[in-house]
């Protein structure tokens, strides 16, 4: 039996209605769980990008790739393994205010993790942080003792190790 | 009343003219060479059915009695003409009951169209009269769909539905237009689409493979080839032949693929998969090269995976680059259309004969032919058998009728028995398995090809589940023949439940009406046979009909289909009874 690891898939489309919906029908209809989504523009025009991760045997995510692929508005689908490619997720803490300066080991975790205020009210600040998961779920769990007010992570991101195929598709479709 | 229509000029590609959606909908369907629509009119699709009433000498509308027929008419029609199935229904209900037929046409690849009405873009969401999301109902069983919110979008969309539905490995399209659409008017002009940027019809056919697989064809001591439906869709007849009788290999088909090699062809060994022949199925476990063409490895073809033709380097011709090692591996995968495939590769093949290895099929069909094909075709016990039907048919028909079979034991019996001397004769729910597909498939196989006799067998429970298109014939007065073969029981279900359910025949059997009095009902010539002296002048007449004309025959209630692969059971797992 294959075992289960984790997948990053890419996918290269149009930007059009309705397409994130047959993407995920895909997922569904296999009993797939994706972990985490992310959609965003690409670096041509009007080509967005899906950068979908999953947990399960390469054979599966080779086989939901190719029905991806089929998809008539998707350009082109690939996946990665998390040792080819460089991903990130990004993070945002919001904590009570007066915790900043009661609590002075708040800020040797902001220091520490190389993480940033980004905003400062009478009520409450606001830390960003960017990293691999487990650096954010590290840094969660130090704020936690001291009370986290609201916490968001973001899908993850990520560009590949290796130059891909694609760079020169998509410029071809910027010339048409 | 004036029948307004346009001027043939005036709709040429790259005119424009001031009209409505609806109408531009129309003149989309004459450009893309639409005759023929099956449809239900409703509320959200009255302007096009307003404007269908203005077109009505140029664009024939067959009014089927139910959504689902429309959709398995327009299959009918597309699979025997090898052209573009068209249906349409109103929103709401209309359009749910579009989805059988959608479903049936995405897994066994028909190109189909199909127009939806919607309501007012305002009301889009709100939970309108007659509302419902069918974009995203029939998101998983479409090639393509797009809803259309301005009238704008009409000639750009359409051609876009026609293009994607017909090229590459063929599927249904579903465009959904809001009422507001269909009303507004705009500049109209029309240009075929011939290339969308993100799809690739066809992969490109890579020489290194051709040679590849053609240098194993070469050395095979024992090659099967099965080919499948992609050969009829790829109009790749000719090429398979060429190619079967070069390479002097034995050549077995799946239920969709029959018809594209002659049945009486030497080399036709037979059909594959769990109701297959003997042979076939036996010997996919013993070739040392299998050579797919055209076809995708569905489940009912291969039975157990982990045992399916280990012992053989499998060559897949495909199109469809997400089908190679989907569910069996493939050695060599040949990407491409199979009809570039084939007329690449055959330059390639040695002249070759298989004599003995060709002799093994003959020895596994003379078991099948003991054991199970005489039991079928020249009974000896006093009951009516299926097969002496589907014989009879043949030999009426001279092996040129198309055979629209529903779906069930009749259906297995059908393909295992008809023979065809034509292509695309044998039309069927192969994939999806629907039951009721037949009867309106018919009309629109009739349609399709009025030229050529259309048979429609299908057994009592599948015929119940749209008999109301005997309307359709009525009105239309297409003349098809329609055989039911009726044995009281939903025959497959009983027979699984026989022999996997101790015969607990749990709700298969069924208390049916008099059909011959519905028949009549509906003005069409019908006959009930009960005993074998009475089958073969009625199938005479039948056929000499120049009319519809139905016919029953009461064929013996427990009858099995045998050989018979278990599922999940390795294909030379083949039971012979």
């Amino acid at each position: 039996m294959e075992e289960n690891k984790t997948f990053t898939i890419s996918v290269y489309s149009e930007n059009n209605v309705g397409l994130l919906n047959r993407i995920s029908g895909i997922f569904l209809k296999r009993h797939i769980n994706i972990e985490s989504l992310n959609v965003s523009k690409s670096e041509i025009d009007h080509v967005s990008k899906f950068t979908i991760v999953v947990h399960t045997t390469e054979d599966w995510t080779r086989k939901i790739v190719g029905q991806i692929e089929k998809q008539i508005e998707v350009i082109k689908a690939y996946y990665h393994t998390n040792e080819e490619t460089i991903f990130q997720e990004s993070a945002l803490f919001k904590i009570a205010s007066n915790l900043l300066f009661d609590e002075r080991q708040i800020q040797n975790i902001i220091k520490d993790n190389h993480s940033e205020i980004v905003t400062v009210s009478p009520e409450f600040f606001v830390i960003s942080k960017s990293g691999r998961r487990e650096e954010i779920e590290e840094m969660y769990e130090q704020l936690k003792p001291y009370g986290i007010m609201q916490f968001v992570r973001s899908g993850r991101i990520s560009v590949s190790k290796s130059e891909m195929q694609i760079s020169n598709i998509l410029k071809e479709f910027q010339y048409q | 009343m004036e029948v307004k229509t346009l001027k043939k000029e005036e709709s040429k590609t790259g005119t424009k003219i001031r009209i409505s959606g609806a109408e531009a909908v129309i003149h989309c369907l004459l450009a893309e060479g639409i005759e023929t629509v099956y449809g239900y009119p409703g509320g959200a699709i009255m302007p096009i059915y307003d404007e269908l009433y203005k077109f009505r000498d140029r664009l024939h509308h067959v009014l089927t009695r139910h959504e689902q027929g429309a959709t398995h008419a327009a299959q009918g029609y597309a699979r025997v003409s090898g052209k573009v199935g068209v249906a349409m229904a109103t929103s709401g209900p209309g359009a749910t009951n579009l989805v059988t037929g959608i479903a049936d046409a995405q897994i066994d690849s028909t190109p189909m169209v199909c127009i939806t009405g919607q309501v007012a873009r305002h009301l889009l969401g709100s939970d309108a009269f007659q509302e419902t999301d069918i974009v995203g109902i029939s998101t998983p069983v479409t090639k393509w769909n797009y809803q259309i919110t301005n009238a704008s979008e009409i000639p750009e969309v359409m051609a876009k539905a026609f293009y994607i539905a017909r090229s590459g490995r063929p599927g249904p399209v579903l465009i959904d237009i809001t009422k507001n659409a269909q009303f507004e008017e705009f500049d109209f002009e029309y240009q075929k689409c011939t290339a969308i940027r993100s799809y690739t019809a066809k992969p490109t056919i890579n020489q290194d493979k051709i040679e590849e697989a053609a240098e194993l064809i070469n050395k095979a001591k024992k090659p099967m080839i099965v080919w499948g439906q992609g050969i009829i869709l790829g109009k790749a007849e000719a090429a398979l032949k060429a190619f079967v009788e070069k390479a002097g290999i034995p050549a077995a088909w799946t239920i969709l693929g029959a018809s594209a090699l002659p049945s009486t062809h030497p080399l036709n060994v037979g059909m594959v998969g769990m109701h297959g022949n003997y042979g076939p199925n036996m010997l996919t476990n013993e070739c040392d090269v299998l050579i797919a063409l055209g076809m995708r490895f569905d489940d009912r073809v291969t039975g157990d995976l982990s045992t399916y033709a280990k012992q053989a380097k499998v060559l897949h011709f495909e199109i469809d680059p997400a089908e190679i090692n989907k569910n069996v591996h493939a050695d060599v995968p040949v990407l491409g259309d199979v009809k570039e495939s084939l007329e690449a590769i055959l330059p390639l093949i040695t002249e070759n004969n298989h004599d003995a290895w060709h002799n093994k099929f003959k020895e596994h069909y003379k078991i099948e032919f003991d054991k199970v094909i005489k039991n079928d075709l020249h009974p000896e016990k006093e009951g009516l058998t299926m097969g002496e039907v589907i014989e009879r048919i043949n030999k009426e028909s001279n092996h040129e009728a198309v055979i629209v079979s529903d779906v069930g034991q009749h259906q297995m019996i059908a393909c295992r028995y008809a023979k065809f001397n034509t292509s695309k004769s044998n039309i069927t729910s192969g994939g999806l398995g629907t039951m009721g597909f037949a009867l309106p498939a018919a009309i629109g196989a009739k349609m399709g090809a009025p030229k050529r006799e259309v048979v429609a067998v299908i057994g009592d429970g599948g015929y119940q589940m749209t008999i109301q298109e005997l309307g359709t014939i009525f009105q239309t007065k297409v003349p098809v023949k329609i055989v039911v073969l009726n044995n009281d029981f939903l025959g497959m279900v009983r027979q699984w439940q026989q022999l996997f359910f101790d015969r607990r025949y749990a709700s298969t059997e069924m208390t049916n009406p008099d059909f011959i009095k519905i028949a009549e009902g509906y003005h069409i010539q019908a006959k009930k046979v009960t005993k074998r002296e009475d089958l073969e002048g009625a199938v005479k007449e039948m056929m000499a009909s120049p009319n519809a004309y139905f016919l029953e025959v009461q064929v013996e209630k427990e009858d099995n289909v045998f050989p018979m692969i278990p599922t999940g059971a390795s294909v030379s797992d083949i039971r012979l009874s």
